[in-house]
């Protein structure tokens, strides 16, 4: 997952007075699941932002809206993401100065953020994160829609569906199965809402108080939190030690 | 990964080392402003080096800062931070927000990171906002909050603040119940102590309140205070344990 190659690095790096160091992360975000669906890209993660093996947080955004034609999503350092929402304020705000008609789309604000990470990266001070990026803008064949992600290493790619973290294991799968080109909105949501429920009955750290955000060409909503019914009504569970005393 | 490895112990021997503030700190946003506490025990390894201390120091005229973790850090925050506020409020002539104040903490906090262990909470009044809370822990995060737990003794407090937290309490209620929730920190954290100290700010200035170790409610397994074994026996009926 996320920590284990750059705690291999760690191992390697020296780091002398003043030079700078690859950390543990402290107030981590948990994963974040997307999936283009018909009319743009559809977002999900959790709203918790743990502290270890707390859950410290409950009430966290972790997908913010970015210029007029993208979402960015991400789960790792809070702190980290913080720093990169500053960034891209500053390069929305120059962008929006040239004043020249045009806007960066999400393709160019991946690709921003593909060298942030991997030079970071390069000189053991990353930023520890996975981030999610998403968007719609008009192209030469139309509307077209865009789906990546970068994490702390550099690694990056564009997919149809993408998660993070934990979701890596548990929601790729089911995405990879499910995930069809035509989706509609509907059907995008009960498919991450499907995700999103195996990620709570099997992610440690995650919680339940989820929020959705789309993007189309109107431009981007990040809706309410609200929370997932569990089920936890079968037979099997009531009295799982009654044919094996002892079994877990 | 543990993070409270970060919060409480050290490793170092058992009266040297690093002055650390284990500790309780509170911060609580009420209907008219804020409410901070602290308990006031700082530590190097299991001795208690001060048994007073007061963690909740000033940033400005309306913003105070709870410290928790490494002494020596945040102090040195806090200095820079007033240091910083005071030159910014000359220049614009009017007092400095509490989110600039929590924004200037989470600066030095985040691009020091490698370097600090300072988890804090930031709390004050401004005309624009009103009573305001922002949590800055390890990492150099921002959160602005209702209310914000931190230090070693909030491990205990997480359950207590999701049953009993309320919003929109008067001041009194919220001065007695920051007091309540620190002292049942103190009672179960071996790095908070002593006495608990508020500070209150809101739209009519800053109150201070001391509430020493003697005065505070006992709870669970926790005895009426005596001068003396003496007194008891005089007191005739004494609980006989042993014959």
């Amino acid at each position: 997952m996320d920590g284990s190659h750059a705690n291999a690095a760690a191992a390697a790096a020296g780091g002398g007075e003043g030079t700078q160091r690859t950390l543990n992360p402290y107030v981590t975000g948990n994963s974040v699941i997307a999936m283009k669906y018909k009319d743009g890209v559809i977002m999900a993660c959790d709203t918790g932002a743990s502290y270890g093996s707390t859950l410290r947080y409950k009430s966290v955004e972790r997908i913010k809206a970015v210029g007029k034609h993208s979402l960015i999503g991400a789960s790792g350092e809070f702190s980290d993401f913080q720093e990169i929402l500053r960034y891209l304020d500053e390069l929305t705000l120059s962008d929006h100065m040239w004043d020249d008609g045009n806007s960066l789309g999400p393709k160019e604000i991946h690709a921003y953020l593909t060298r942030v990470m991997y030079n970071r990266r390069n000189k053991f001070d990353p930023l520890w994160n996975s981030l999610v990026l998403g968007g719609v803008k008009k192209g030469p064949k139309g509307d077209e829609k865009y789906l990546g992600m970068v994490n702390m290493i550099g690694t990056h790619f564009e997919e149809n569906h993408i998660a993070t973290g934990f979701g890596n294991h548990m929601a790729v799968p089911i995405l990879r199965g499910e995930w069809r080109e035509d989706l509609t909105f509907e059907e995008a949501v009960k498919l991450i809402e499907k995700c999103l429920l195996v990620l709570l009955y099997r992610d440690r750290s995650s919680i339940n108080k989820f929020q959705i955000a789309k993007i189309t060409t109107e431009g981007s909503t990040i809706y309410p939190p609200y929370a997932l019914k569990t089920n936890w009504g079968f037979a099997a569970f009531e009295n799982p030690s009654q044919g094996a005393v002892g079994t877990w | 990964m543990d993070a409270s490895s970060l919060m409480g112990s050290s490793s170092d021997a058992p009266t040297s080392g690093e002055h650390r503030m284990g500790t309780t700190i509170v911060g609580v946003c009420y209907n008219g402003g804020v409410v901070l506490a602290a308990d006031s025990r700082t530590s190097t390894g299991m001795y208690v080096a001060n048994r007073a201390s007061d963690k909740i120091s000033q940033l400005t005229d309306n913003v105070y800062v709870c410290r928790s973790g490494s002494a020596a850090d945040t102090q040195v925050i806090s200095d820079y931070v007033r240091y910083f506020l005071h030159q910014h409020t000359i220049q614009s002539g009017q007092p400095a927000t509490v989110k600039v104040a929590s924004n200037l903490v989470r600066l030095l906090a985040y691009q020091n990171k490698s370097m600090l262990q300072a988890g804090m909470i930031v709390g004050g009044w401004d005309k624009y906002e009103g009573g305001q809370i922002y949590s800055v822990p390890l990492g150099g995060t921002i959160l602005r909050q209702p209310f914000a737990i931190g230090g070693s003794g909030s491990s205990y407090l997480y359950g207590l603040m999701d049953h009993e937290w309320r919003d929109g309490m008067t001041q009194e209620e919220a001065e007695k119940f920051v007091v309540k929730v620190v002292s049942l920190a103190i009672a179960r954290d071996g790095a908070s102590g002593g006495v608990v100290r508020t500070v209150t700010i809101n739209a009519d200035g800053v109150k201070r309140s001391f509430h020493p170790g003697n005065k505070l409610p006992l709870w669970h397994e926790e005895l009426e205070p005596q001068n003396s074994l003496l007194d008891i026996l005089a007191a005739g009926n004494p609980d006989a344990m042993v014959q």
